[in-house]
């Protein structure tokens, strides 16, 4: 109950004004470059730049969803034959893990399916090849030529394929060492595999043998003993997850899924540029007119209002890249359908606070009454419209609800549009108006004082 | 200003723009897109050939037309391979050298069933949710059912407007229409709450007023806050569905045509159906 009430909570809005013009200012503009600071949370370094994600409807791309045939894989292994998919796509798709292709299961019904995304890339036919190809695992031997000393290590050669191949194994699974408990893999191998394996360890006692997947080293196990009845266990220093992730891989190879295209979608980026650039000159326009009728109709009140809606902008646009929100094309749709929106709060507490005023109340009781009032009508709405916007983004994904993630993106910013419409419709704007607004008919200009609704 | 005076004039309005749309609703559907329906749609520049012998290529899939430039054309077709659509232009590249395929997009008939299956479940939930939650804010079951009506209203126009498009124009439903329906249940009825709300408040301040006028008051206090916040929303779409991007000019019409109406029937409709159903009531109370 102090005059300094409404002074820190404009202390506190200045404060997340730096703090988003910092993050959605350019780093350099023109000459002038904005000095970065030094200061991480997790990973978001706030040293860079940080950017805009776009959707891949914006920087084009490819958008595939696979259906995994699992007819001849058994109920209980689905779900980890699903992963293993997962698991090796991935790695074919970006051997490396840099780029920010996205890769996801999504189960419906019987339907095991994997949905890839392929930001920015230009040769679909070619990703699709590659994608689509069955995983072929096979046992080798790997050749070394001796160093020229004998303290040198030796040189690797390449490797010499054997006949035992991923369709020799059965199954893979984490077990734990009798022990010392310690997580090991074991191996079971089918009755095709199982002489043919016994052959491989007893000629290569003490050796190595690499196992490849699609051409790629996951496990070079050195061979302790001659091994016939088709059982094997790799050990090592296998944390649980490592151990899991072994197993997920050697399944890849046994049970190898053939997966089929439910659904592709190629898009230039070209055309995402152009309809981003139109969706801002709208947007632009748009803003522009919201703001003329706000100050034509509510006069310094709208004026102070516009100043709450452009704070709004600024805040949604830094909270979308700290987020991060993917920035789809409906995405951009429900930004400026929400900047249409976020003057609602505003409307109703000054139709109301003109209401007290015809009342014959003085300006200030009826600014506090105002927003006082308006409160109630404007938290009862909005629920409405977070209602509709949690089935829309369908936080938990259940699968009898949407799971497409346009929608998705469009959702999730209609709702913090709401959050921070409210922050800047009722707080922002009513510290504003407590800072600047004066009407005439009061005789004297003091701060006001009394607070007895914040 | 006597608003609840010409209640029946209101309904008529209503009326007049649902009927037609309702027509064409059941007598021409809608004009889905490959989302829900499975198929596949592609884009080709660099066509020298006429548009007609390209279509001709793609027969076995039976392909339509769906716009041509001088050097392009988009077609929709059955689901075809991105591998056979090669194959196809191979075959077309003695008389079109330079054809190459950029919009590329096919789905699964099965996918496409159970969009339309989650659109119904997300329809169903939003309207169930929102009856409840309104029931339960103003704590009597009519301004929830009346709310929910007025949402029904509002979906009956932006449905039959958009089947009206499909079958003049060839405007296609799409998942960013189901987007937009949704979004406008949700507008409907913030739109309506705020009117409801004023009810409830008149109604502790005056108990001697009639419903009637208690409504009419409501409506009229209320009327100024509904028109100014529909025209900024209004705006904002407007400028979005003429300059924005092709991706989302019906989008946006789509939510255009639901903010107008939504901004009509929480006053014209929501309100009305709260004084019909007190007079049913008080009908049943003297009995």
């Amino acid at each position: 109950m102090s005059i300094s009430k409404p002074l820190k909570v404009s202390l506190l809005i200045l404060f997340l004004t730096i703090i988003s013009l910092y993050i959605v200012l350019p780093a350099k503009i023109g000459n002038f470059s904005i000095p970065r600071l030094n200061y991480q949370i997790g990973n978001l370094d706030f040293g860079k730049e940080i950017e805009l994600k776009q959707g891949l409807d914006i920087k084009g791309g490819l958008q595939v969803i696979l259906m995994a045939d699992m007819k001849d894989i058994p109920d209980v292994d689905k779900a980890s034959a699903l992963e293993a998919l997962k698991t090796n796509i991935g790695r074919r798709i970006d051997p490396l893990g840099v780029s920010e292709s996205g890769l996801k299961t999504a189960v419906s019904g019987n339907d095991y399916r994997l949905i890839i995304e392929l930001p920015g890339e230009t040769d679909p036919q070619e990703a699709l090849k590659r994608i689509g190809r069955i995983a072929k695992m096979e046992f080798a031997l790997p050749q070394f030529t001796p160093g020229k000393t004998a303290t040198d290590a030796a040189e690797f050669a390449g490797f010499i394929s054997t006949d035992l191949t991923g369709d020799d194994l059965k199954s893979a699974s984490v077990t734990f060492e009798s022990q010392d408990r310690s997580p090991a893999v074991s191996l079971i191998f089918k009755d095709s595999g199982r002489d043919k394996f016994a052959k491989l360890t007893k000629e290569n006692l003490g050796k190595p043998i690499t196992i490849l997947l699609d051409g790629v080293e996951i496990s070079s196990p050195v061979v302790q003993s001659e091994i016939i009845d088709g059982q094997a266990q790799i050990t090592g220093k296998f944390t649980t997850e490592e151990a899991k992730a072994l197993s997920v891989q050697l399944n890849a190879g046994a049970l190898p899924v053939p997966v089929s295209i439910i659904s592709q979608k190629n898009i230039p980026a070209t055309l995402g540029a152009d309809s981003i650039q139109k969706s801002l000159t709208a947007g632009s326009i748009g803003l522009f007119m919201v703001i003329f009728f706000m100050i034509a109709y509510y006069g310094k009140m709208g004026f102070i209002a516009s100043l709450g809606l452009i704070l709004y902008g600024l805040y949604t646009l830094a909270l979308y890249k700290l987020i991060p929100v993917v920035l789809s094309l409906p995405g951009i749709a429900g930004f400026l359908l929400s900047v249409g929106m976020a003057v609602d709060s505003n409307i109703l507490v000054f139709e109301r606070y003109q209401e007290e005023i015809r009342a014959g109340r003085d300006w200030r009781v009826a600014l506090e009454l105002a927003f006082g009032r308006a409160w109630d009508s404007i938290k009862d709405a909005n629920t409405a419209t977070i209602i509709t916007g949690l089935i829309l983004l369908n936080p938990l994904d259940w699968p009898f609800l949407n799971t497409s993630g346009s929608v998705k993106g469009f959702a999730l910013t209609l709702i913090l549009g709401i959050f921070i419409s409210l922050f800047t419709g009722i707080i922002v704007t009513r510290n504003l108006l407590r800072l600047f607004f004066r009407e005439r008919t009061s005789k004297n200009s003091e701060l006001i004082t009394n607070n007895s609704s914040t | 200003m006597n608003w609840m005076k010409y209640l029946p004039l209101y309904f008529l309005i209503s009326a007049l723009v649902i009927i037609p749309g309702l027509y064409s609703l059941v007598r021409f559907g809608f004009k889905l897109s490959i989302e829900f329906t499975g198929g596949t749609r592609l884009t080709l520049v660099s066509t020298t050939s006429s548009s007609a012998s390209i279509m001709e290529s793609f027969k076995d899939y039976s392909p339509l037309l769906e716009s041509a430039g001088d050097h392009s054309l988009t077609l929709k077709s059955k689901e075809i391979s991105q591998e056979k659509v090669q194959n196809i232009l191979d075959s077309l590249k003695t008389d079109n050298p330079e054809i190459t395929l950029t919009e590329f997009e096919t789905i699964g008939p099965a996918l496409g069933q159970e969009t339309i299956r989650k659109t119904i479940n997300a329809l169903v939930i939003a309207s169930v949710l929102l009856l409840a939650y309104i029931s339960f804010a103003f704590k009597q079951l009519k301004y929830g059912i009346c709310a929910v009506l007025a949402m029904f209203h509002d979906t009956a126009v932006l449905l039959g407007s958009f089947s009206l498009l499909g079958h003049f124009l060839g405007v296609e439903i799409d998942l960013l229409f189901v987007t937009a329906v949704l979004t406008i249940l949700s507008f409907s009825v913030h739109d309506t709450i705020v009117v409801y709300d004023r009810i409830r408040e008149l109604s502790h301040k005056n108990k001697a007023v009639s419903y009637t006028s208690l409504v009419n008051q409501a409506v009229t206090e209320t009327m100024a806050r509904s028109l100014n916040n529909s025209l900024t929303i209004i705006f904002m779409l407007l400028a979005l569905f003429l300059m924005g991007g092709e991706t989302t000019k019906y989008f946006s019409l789509a939510l255009l045509i639901g903010t107008i109406t939504g901004t009509y029937s929480s006053t014209f409709t929501a309100a009305p159906l709260l004084i019909i159903w007190d007079k049913f009531s008080q009908r049943k109370n003297l009995r």
